[in-house]
This record gives structure tokens, sequence and C-alpha cells, in this order.
């Protein structure tokens, strides 16, 4: 209980950070550190392989990503604050979050107990055999899915396009 | 354990900070970066309700998303650096061609 509060304010304030820090580096930086945090959560809802995937491929492979083009094209370090945009984001956000708190809380105490498990939930054997017996298809079209992303990046990134 | 609300609270407010980037943010990359925080807010849900209900599909689920994430990411950074190289700037305002 006490990890997942600790958790839960610190993956805020680095999301909090994504958003309002002014320089792209720091925001990529803290969204790293709100990836790496919510993997943290993903394992204590007994899901190791989901959260080391998490770890692996966002907070890894993709974060790479996004610092690499941050610093390959970098036009200005700061940006300008506009006030309107900024006050209408933040009050959306607002009105979000108590519209889903009071949708939550409409929600019965005993409807949101967690019961136990079997042994082996969330485990790489688990996943495997949930994705190759019952999700063939949608993993064979992630593939290609995939494949049209590699040569749409390629193409997209030729000098002339 | 937990209560499975906490958890769906955590993941509005920080799908709800995601959505405050998209709205608030003037650089493209962070727009884009914002959007990666919305679809790992929506990842947090699944995987409590998969441990809520006992069941692995949830998790599968989540396995999917990051992998359309990832071909997202890809192709929306190819667009940014492609529509840099014409335009020299990162602003969406800037972007007016097919505005009107």
């Amino acid at each position: 209980m006490i990890l997942f509060f600790i958790l839960a304010a610190l993956s805020v304030i680095f999301s909090l950070a994504v958003v309002f820090q002014r320089n792209p580096v720091h925001s990529a930086m803290a969204l790293v550190a709100t990836l790496f945090l919510v993997a943290v959560l993903f394992l204590t809802l007994d899901a190791p392989m989901v959260g080391f995937l998490q770890i692996l491929v966002y907070a890894g492979a993709i974060m790479i990503l996004f610092l690499f083009v941050i610093m390959l094209l970098n036009p200005e370090a700061l940006e300008r604050r506009r006030v309107f945009w900024w006050g209408l984001g933040s009050t959306a956000a607002l009105v979000l979050i108590v519209e889903m708190a009071a949708l939550l809380s409409a929600i019965p105490a005993r409807e949101g107990r967690i019961a136990a498990v079997a042994e082996g939930f969330g485990s790489p054997e688990m996943l495997g055999r949930t994705l190759f017996r019952d999700f063939v298809l949608p993993f064979e079209i992630a593939s290609v899915l995939l494949l049209v992303a590699i040569v749409g990046a390629v193409v997209l990134a030729k000098r002339e396009l | 354990m937990v209560p499975l609300h906490y958890y769906l609270f955590l993941s509005a407010i920080l799908f709800a900070i995601g959505a405050a980037g998209v709205v608030i943010r003037r650089n493209l990359i962070v727009v884009l970066m914002s959007i990666e925080l919305m679809l790992n807010a929506v990842n947090l849900t699944f995987i409590a309700f998969a441990r809520a209900l006992g069941s692995m599909e949830g998790q599968v689920i989540v396995f999917f998303v990051m992998t359309v994430a990832a071909a997202e990411a890809v192709i929306g950074l190819a667009i940014i650096i492609s529509v840099f190289r014409h335009r020299q700037t990162l602003d969406p305002q800037e972007m007016l061609l097919l505005r009107w």
C-alpha cells in the first residue's frame, strides 16, 4: 500500500514534468522516469513480463529514438508560453480528473477488491500461451503493421520525397 | 492489497496530464511524448483490470498496444523530421498549409 502511494506520487510528479518542462530533453528524461515507475506498478500487479517489456521497448528503444530526434533537430531550446492554451489545457485536464473521480467513487468498495490469482499469472509462459492460442491473427496483423511502419519510416525520412 | 479504484484513479490522472500536454505544448516532439504518456495510462488500466479479473487477455492487449505505439512513434518522428526539413520549425501553429 505504501509502495503504491510512493510510486503513484512519483509518477504523477514526473508526468507533470513531461508537460511543464520547457526543454524537450528534460521532458524526455521525465518521460523515461514515468515509464520506469509505471513498469514497477505493472510488477506489483503480477505482470512481470509486460513490465520488463515496457522497460526494454518503451523506456529503452522508443525513448532513445525520441532523444535522438530531439538532438538531431533541436530548433530552439525553449518555447514561449501560451497563456490561453495553457489555461484551456489545464482546465480540461482538471475537469477530466474530477469527472473520472466522481465515476470511480460511485463504484461500491466490494467491487474493487482484488482476488487471488493462480501461480505463474503474468509469466512469459502464460502470456505466450494466451498470445499464440487465442490471439494468433492479431499477432500476425501486428507483424505486418510493423513491416509497414519500417517501410513508411524509410520512405518518409528519405531526403527527396 | 491495493484496491482496483486506486490504480484506475492514478491512470485517469496520468491520462489527463497527457491530454493537457497535447493541448498546451507547441513542440511536436513533446506532443508525441504526451500521446505516449496517455497510451501508458491506458496500459495501466488494462493491467489493473487483468489482475482484478484474473485473466491474461488484458496483458496481451497491452502487448499489442506497445507494438502499435512503437509503430506510431517511428512514423510520427519520421513525419516530424520530414516537416522540419521543409519548414525549419516544430511548432504546430506554423503549419497552416492544409488548414484553410
